[in-house]
């Protein structure tokens, strides 16, 4: 298929034709979110690598920060103005920009056009940016049509579908489907998969013990399914779920990031875990 | 028990936590909402074609308030109604008992109200000597007990069976011994019934105000609104000016609504439209009707663009489904309305400084909005009581202080990529095996769980070095 018809198709109706999308022409961009940059940069990789494997050309541009959650869920407007401003003019260039959260994914999709309301100029770049980016799952799954082969891990996982992702952004068979292609790996459904984990950003510190207990249920329900490992789409709810779960001691399930996983990383992460330990 | 202040909700979640089987009684209640609301909506196809038309309704009638109001009054008029207007909650109340002292009132029945609530009627009637009889069984209960309200359609819910045995056997004349649930109601019917039949005045709240006919509707499930409202001789009705729709075939999805979304009820046993005070060929009713139509802050909400919080129509799906009003309750919230559509009431009942920290008791993960019957996008609301309630700076100052210079950090990408690896280092000195227990600053953290352990360096760092490899060995 030539570039040209897959161009004028894409205007036409984008949900079939992408399926056809030769993606290795796209250029994308990576925003590796702050979680990941500071706390896990593993993720990071096996996003880069991800998509490197779908064919696309990733850029990592390094004037990146934070997409500006805890100023915007704090009510401070103008604090994340300030902070999009920046994310606008280093993304916007991009054919598509890639995010490994949820979360951080829903904030530059839905919530910049909620500061923006009042400055139509940088309200029309921030609805671009908005168009362009894309949670990392349902980007691989959903446009590049990727399918992941030759990835083996051993165990059973569960899944916690992270709030923003499940409900903003409607990812949810997305992992799943992937992470079917792992050899070797079986799914325990999680009770009250898509129930808040009380992460919540900065709702966790503030309301401290009320996020607990809510974390508390959730750990429970994970327990209860006996997998190896605690997959999720977010490094806030997972961050959140795996220290809980350590605080009670319970050192028989391993948290990972889904990409970890079908990038095929979670051995040297584990591996690596257990030296540390 | 004493009502919560909504200014003291740190505390009250504190005291809320504390009680060993409160979540354990809420879940008792919410569990089963969740589930039997579920079912109900699985098995009603129309379920999204009547959310859509029940939002267009409630749309509609707001945005052209004013024209309804006026057709409603004359409607209404027309039925030998007296219409009331109060702008406020104490108006409000005063309107009622003005009314009470006018017909020399000793004792009034009351069918379950929020608006009632609201209005603090309760305590307005107490404490002009006149005698209240809450004829909802739940509200009979808390009434009993001397409790607010811990939920807007099962008040009693923060209540045992337990609590109930005890205050019916110390309370009602011809108590049971009893402990079934059927001879529990046997008692409280007996205790009621007489006071039905005795009282001067009913007073009601209403789900619906239909404006082309001037009618009230109650929506009920004991037939306790029916018996306020028909034997005394005067019946006050109180309603928010935002229960207006145009007509009864406007209602009739609205009540599809309702009843699934509170609880996953098809119908409720009781639906009653009243029409004005009692006509000559009439066998009963009441001699004299009144309906009081109240602001009390609504349209300040149309005015500062919260237009959409005015489609509620009480049902409660929000609560059930919150993770947060599960664990604390309805009392931490202080206010007549908890859980998320009370975050974003009370302030505008109250005051957003008083109440602008239930605001930030959510985690923003949509469920409400995901069950609400009519969309109300209630995240997007409480999310923008944050804004308003920062500009006028009521957060406390480290929260402030703590945002503010996360946001100077985070616009400087150079500085914000220094820091954090600065940070990693600082994490990395308190950490053992792998986690970090605790860590200066990150007590909130900490206090509940433990925080990973992060890699040597970030990611960038790894990244820079990673591209500096590559085109070196290039």
């Amino acid at each position: 298929m030539s570039q040209e018809i897959i161009n004028a198709d894409v205007k036409g109706a984008q949900s079939n034709t992408i399926k056809c999308l030769n993606i290795s022409e796209k250029k994308v961009g990576l925003f590796v979110t702050c979680l990941v940059n500071t706390m896990r940069p593993s993720v990071g990789f096996a996003s880069l690598k991800l998509l490197e494997e779908a064919g696309c050309t990733v850029e990592v541009p390094e004037q990146q920060s934070c997409c500006g959650q805890p100023a915007f869920n704090s009510g401070d407007d103008e604090g994340t103005r300030q902070i999009a401003y920046q994310t606008i003019k280093q993304f916007e260039n991009f054919d598509y920009v890639v995010v490994p959260s949820g979360s951080c994914a829903a904030m530059i999709k839905k919530n910049f056009i909620e500061v923006f309301k009042d400055q139509p100029e940088w309200l029309a770049r921030a609805q671009h940016l908005a168009d362009i980016t894309h949670e990392l799952l349902s980007f691989l799954v959903d446009v590049c049509e990727f399918e992941s082969s030759g990835i083996e891990l051993e165990g059973s996982y569960t899944y916690h579908d992270s709030c923003s992702g499940y409900r903003t952004l409607h990812v949810y068979e997305q992992p799943r489907k992937m992470l079917a292609n792992v050899k070797g790996l079986e799914h325990n459904p999680l009770n009250g998969h898509s129930e808040c984990c009380g992460f919540g950003g900065t709702f966790c510190v503030k309301y401290s013990d009320i996020s607990n207990e809510i974390v508390a249920e959730k750990t429970e329900n994970i327990l209860a399914t006996e997998a190896d490992y605690l997959l999720g789409g977010d490094m806030g709810c997972l961050m959140n779920m795996a220290g809980k779960l350590n605080r009670e001691g319970h050192k028989e399930i391993k948290a990972l990031h889904t990409a970890e996983v079908l990038a095929g990383l979670a051995p040297q992460i584990l591996g690596d875990e257990n030296a540390s330990k | 028990m004493q009502a919560n202040k909504p200014e003291n909700f740190y505390q009250n979640v504190k005291d809320a936590l504390a009680q060993p089987d409160l979540k354990m009684i809420i879940r008792r209640t919410t569990d089963k909402a969740e589930a039997k609301r579920a079912e109900a909506i699985a098995n009603f196809p129309g379920f999204e074609n009547a959310r859509k038309q029940g939002q267009k309704v409630k749309d509609h009638t707001i945005k052209y308030m004013d024209h309804y109001l006026a057709e409603f009054e004359k409607n209404a008029l027309a039925q030998g109604t007296i219409i009331h207007w109060a702008s406020t909650a104490e108006e409000a109340s005063k309107i009622v008992l003005d009314i009470c002292r006018q017909h020399e009132a000793k004792k009034v029945t009351r069918s379950k109200s929020m608006l009632g609530e609201e209005i603090g009627l309760s305590h307005a009637l107490d404490n002009s000597g006149i005698e209240r009889v809450e004829t909802d069984l739940a509200e009979h209960i808390i009434q009993l007990a001397g409790d607010p309200p811990s939920h807007i359609v099962w008040p009693a819910m923060h209540r045992s069976r337990e609590d109930v045995i005890k205050l019916f056997r110390e309370y009602h004349k011809d108590p049971t011994y009893s402990e079934e649930i059927i001879d529990l109601v046997r008692s409280a019917r007996r205790d009621l019934r007489t006071k039905f039949l005795t009282a001067d005045i009913g007073i009601s709240g209403s789900n619906f105000l239909l404006a082309d006919s001037g009618s009230s509707c109650t929506v009920t499930n004991e037939g306790n609104a029916e018996l306020t409202i028909t034997p005394p001789k005067v019946h006050i009705v109180t309603a928010g000016i935002e229960k207006l729709v145009p007509s009864m075939a406007h209602a009739v999805p609205l009540l599809r609504l309702l009843t699934r979304s509170a609880t996953g009820g098809e119908i409720t046993q009781y639906i009653t439209f009243h029409n004005g005070p009692k006509r000559q060929n009439d066998a009963d009713g009441p001699e004299e009707c009144h309906i009081v139509l109240v602001d009390n802050g609504r349209t300040k909400m149309l005015a500062d663009g919260m237009e959409e919080m005015l489609r509620c129509i009480r049902c409660g799906a929000c609560m059930n489904h919150c993770v947060v009003y599960k664990h604390i309750g309805g009392h931490a919230y202080g206010s007549v309305y908890p859980g998320p559509m009370g975050s974003v009431l009370t302030p505008h009942l109250n005051s957003l400084e008083v109440a602008n920290k239930q605001t930030h008791a959510c985690t923003l993960n949509g469920r409400c909005e995901e069950v609400c019957p009519v969309n109300i996008p209630l995240p997007k609301l409480l999310r923008s009581l944050r804004a308003q309630s920062w500009d006028k700076k009521y957060e406390p100052l480290t929260n402030r202080f703590v945002v503010k210079a996360f946001a100077a950090l985070a616009k400087r990408p150079k500085l914000f990529q220094l820091v954090s690896s600065c940070g990693v280092i600082f994490m990395r000195l308190c950490s053992r095996q792998g986690w970090i227990k605790s860590m200066p600053l990150a007590g909130g953290w900490t206090r509940n769980r433990d925080l990973i352990e992060p890699e040597s360096k970030t990611f960038m760092q790894q990244y820079k070095a990673m591209k500096k490899a590559k085109s070196d060995g290039a």
